[in-house]
């Protein structure tokens, strides 16, 4: 087991390069973001010819990947336009999110899953059907909608919550937008689960234990949701690394400020150390997160074996 | 066991995923409604907060509040007045005397002299310091010393300028230039305290200034709390007790939390929602011009635009564009149909005409089409609007634009539009001049003078000439009115060269932008000055 997880991190390290390789280049290539930073004015030669040479960005573009890798090593993720380190700006950042991602995987789990089990379990009566018609209205409302649906009818028009996180983020403000985050996935996990229960419902395995008088409790949560989660389970998993990349809609609008509106302030003012060092970093959730759903695998299915 | 084994693997990385988002939580900071204290909406800083490196409304907003400098613009009427200057003499319109007031200090107890400016000044310009305002301090002998074009400075200091004594310096510029002591009201040049050059990180972690407000705690990237400074000696004190700057992510947000009853001011009112705001908020909303000019340019370095007989052409296509239905339209009157190349924010005294375009800035679309047939026709009977589109509705407008000037010429789609994703690209190709055709430019004044809307602009050669347009009799204009001593008269003098802009037009002034904001009922006497900045040591908490 020990040495499976060694051999994974170490497969980890090209995928890394490579990855980081493929954003550096597309961030480069976006255009030059000396210029954007001096706004409708023409920047000043001299001290764009400055601020160029600091910021490594008149050396070619390998140099200036390898100088930027190098840097990384030393945990020097280079510094963002308004001086700040950007590794400061991650330490604010990624707790937010993560704050944020686990509050709406925890949704999607609990309610997802619960969901997922009931209409499983009653395939073909009216709950499922009724179900499956919400999960699918869910999937084709996008998140923008329900985001600002939402927040105006619970936030300001009713009253019940605040609708804008404050700069710390404490949970319970997190509520509200982590439902909005979790709403899709949430009905691919219902759907999901629901598939695999009612496939699993006629494996022999059930009808086994149903056989040797276990109770109806046990044979669903020991037997026959254990194996029926692998497919849920590979689904959450990638949707991590989504949830913590991808929720740059929901804190916009409500005003979250994690790394989802870093990275959007970064790529609108061409800010390249930040959307690189957040990028990388994202890229590190992705395969941590990959690592960990197989490791689940092994968990739920004993017929699984690492070696 | 083989199952435990990997259980405990699982749970051990879930275990560390908790701990790590376990620190970072805190208590709610709470929203408005705290005591005689403004909270207003507030946007990332671009650049550190340094006087001279500040270019952008949001860090300015903040240099507003902490900083007082020697000239200060009215808030109403846009002129210079003294502030911390007692008097700025000049005989020959280029050697200037500057004579402090007494009594100024800083928030830290240190003494404003003639040394804080200098100072300051001085590092501004120094090209090591790579502050994006250097270029204001060019007209300053000894500017090429500390910031040469290329290659390294051989002085720390611009011998242009010298300390007389505490109170007094003069400064030489490279060339006459009357209206200069009204331009000293810009925040580049602000005065700095030695905490500034001694302790620099700390500095910008707290800046420390001489204005009506104290920074009493800054968390970058997400809030300020400014608190008013009791023993602020001028005579514009704050009549509130602070106020709070909150960053939002998106200015719909911060529309939302004013709504909501979460925040006292936004200043930036967003497109979507304009069309709701008179119900929303009533005469709590405040929209008038600011000092900001769109233009179409044309890109006069094509041959195909400025050879003679296609300034009918830009003509016609200027008279072919219905400014008024566009800005009603799609701007909801947040914008003004442009009459001239200046802003009403500057006043009629200041320069601006509303008459100076005359016929070529009023839409009609049978002169239009008749004057663009007389010079020739569309250059290969195209014309492509480029502009970013990232922002401000400039795609709307654009297409407005072109269905405006299509329906006058009635030959087809004979003008299409070029969006480019982001503003860095769009200026690349802007400043590369590789465009064909007629593109936007925005332009914020940094002072409330008609000479920063036609020098920068059009003058050959310089900085934001983007369009390469060049006419001997218009530089000659300029040049005189930078020497005329009297105010009055170099203002004739300037609007004499934008009468060439008028006749020649290199660009097609499109409209006058507005400053919008919105606040809550607690406040009251809130304005915007000409840059859109809300005046925030007048408004009042109730």
């Amino acid at each position: 087991m020990g040495r499976y997880v060694i051999r994974r991190l170490l497969q980890m390290i090209p995928v890394f390069i490579g990855s980081t390789f493929l954003i550096f280049i597309m961030v480069y290539a976006l255009g030059d973001p000396v210029a954007a930073l001096f706004g409708d004015k023409a920047p000043d030669p001299a001290t764009a010819a400055r601020i160029r040479k600091d910021l490594y960005l008149d050396r070619p573009l390998w140099e200036q990947y390898l100088h930027y890798m190098g840097q990384i090593f030393q945990g020097d993720f280079g510094t963002a336009f308004n001086g700040q380190p950007v590794t400061e700006l991650m330490a604010s950042a990624f707790p937010v999110t993560l704050r944020l991602t686990l509050v709406a995987i925890t949704i999607e789990i609990v309610v997802g899953i619960t969901l997922g089990v009931v209409s499983g379990l009653r395939r073909g009566r009216t709950i499922d059907t009724t179900l499956l018609v919400l999960t699918l209205v869910v999937i084709s409302v996008p998140t923008f909608v329900t985001g600002y649906l939402l927040q105006y009818l619970l936030g300001v028009k009713w009253g019940w919550v605040r609708p804008t996180v404050s700069p710390d983020a404490p949970l319970n403000e997190l509520i509200l937008p982590g439902i909005v985050l979790a709403l899709v996935s949430l009905a691919y996990v219902t759907r999901l689960s629901r598939t695999s229960i009612a496939e699993n419902t006629k494996a022999d395995y059930v009808r086994t234990a149903v056989a040797k008088g276990l109770p109806r409790r046990r044979v669903i949560t020991r037997h026959l949701l254990r194996n029926s989660l692998i497919p849920v389970v590979t689904f959450i998993g990638t949707d991590i690394g989504a949830l913590m990349g991808g929720a740059i809609v929901t804190e916009r609008i409500f005003n979250i400020h994690g790394v989802g509106y870093q990275l959007y302030q970064g790529i609108l003012r061409n800010n390249s150390p930040t959307v690189v060092g957040f990028v990388t970093i994202l890229v590190i959730v992705f395969l941590l997160a990959n690592l960990l759903v197989d490791l689940l695998y092994a968990v739920l299915d004993p017929r699984i074996r690492y070696a | 066991m083989r199952g435990a084994t990997h259980a405990r693997w699982a749970a051990g990385a879930v275990a560390v995923a908790l701990a790590a988002t376990a620190c970072g939580g805190g208590s709610d900071s709470g929203g408005s409604g705290e005591a005689g204290i403004v909270s207003s909406s507030w946007g990332d800083p671009q650049n550190p907060l340094e006087p001279a490196n500040t270019n952008e409304v949001q860090g300015g907003k903040v240099l507003d509040m902490v900083f007082r400098g020697l000239m200060r613009y009215d808030p109403e009427t846009g002129e210079a007045q003294n502030m911390l200057a007692e008097r700025i003499e000049t005989q020959d319109s280029q050697n200037f005397t500057i004579t402090l007031k007494e009594g100024w200090t800083f928030s830290n107890g240190e003494p404003v002299t003639a040394q804080s400016f200098v100072d300051a000044w001085n590092y501004g310009a120094d090209v090591r310091n790579k502050q994006n305002n250097a270029p204001f301090f060019s007209d300053i002998v000894g500017y090429d010393d500390v910031h040469p074009a290329s290659g390294d400075p051989t002085a720390k200091t611009m011998k242009g300028l010298v300390v007389k004594d505490a109170r007094t310096f003069t400064v030489a510029l490279d060339k006459k230039f009357s209206t200069w002591p009204d331009t000293l009201g810009y925040q580049a040049f602000s005065p700095l305290p030695k905490a500034f050059f001694t302790d620099h990180a700390a500095w910008l972690d707290k800046p420390v200034g001489n204005g009506p407000y104290t920074v009493d705690s800054y968390t970058k990237g997400t809030g300020m709390k400014l608190r008013r400074w009791d023993g602020y000696p001028g005579e514009d004190k704050a009549v509130n007790g602070g106020v709070d700057l909150k960053v939002y992510t998106d200015n719909n947000t911060a529309y939302t939390d004013l709504i909501s009853g979460n925040l006292d001011l936004v200043d930036d009112i967003p497109a979507q929602q304009l069309k709701n705001v008179k119900n929303d908020l009533g005469d709590r909303y405040i929209n008038q011009p600011a000092l900001i000019m769109q233009t179409l340019t044309f890109p006069l370095y094509d041959p195909r635009w400025s050879k003679p007989g296609m300034e009918k052409v830009r003509r016609g296509i200027s008279m072919a564009i219905n400014r008024d239905e566009i800005t009603r339209q799609i701007f909801r009157e947040t914008r003004t149909p442009a009459k001239d190349w200046t802003s009403p924010a500057l006043g009629e005294k200041g320069g601006f005409n509303p008459t100076l375009c005359g016929d070529a800035c009023t839409y009609d679309p049978a002169a239009a089409k008749q004057l663009i047939q007389e010079g020739g026709g569309l250059p290969g009977g195209k014309v492509t609007l480029t502009s970013n589109v990232d922002t401000g509705s400039h795609r709307d407008w654009m297409d407005a634009v072109c269905n405006s000037i299509n329906n006058a010429l009635g030959e087809g789609p004979a003008c299409t539009v070029n969006p480019v994703g982001t503003f860095a690209d769009f200026r690349n190709q802007q400043s590369s001049y590789k465009l064909t055709g007629p593109f936007r430019s925005g332009w914020q004044a940094d002072y409330p003078l008609i000479q920063n809307f036609l020098q920068p602009l059009y003058y050959t050669g310089a900085s934001s000439n983007y369009g390469k347009f060049s006419d001997p009799q218009f530089d000659k204009l300029v040049d005189e009115a930078n020497q005329e001593a009297d105010p009055a008269q170099a203002v004739t003098k300037f609007q004499d060269a934008e009468k060439i802009l008028a006749a020649q037009m290199p660009a097609i002034p499109l409209w006058y932008q507005n400053g919008s904001a919105g606040y809550a009922e607690r406040l009251s006497d809130v304005a915007l000055n000409q840059f859109s900045v809300p005046v925030y040591n007048r408004i009042k908490v109730s």
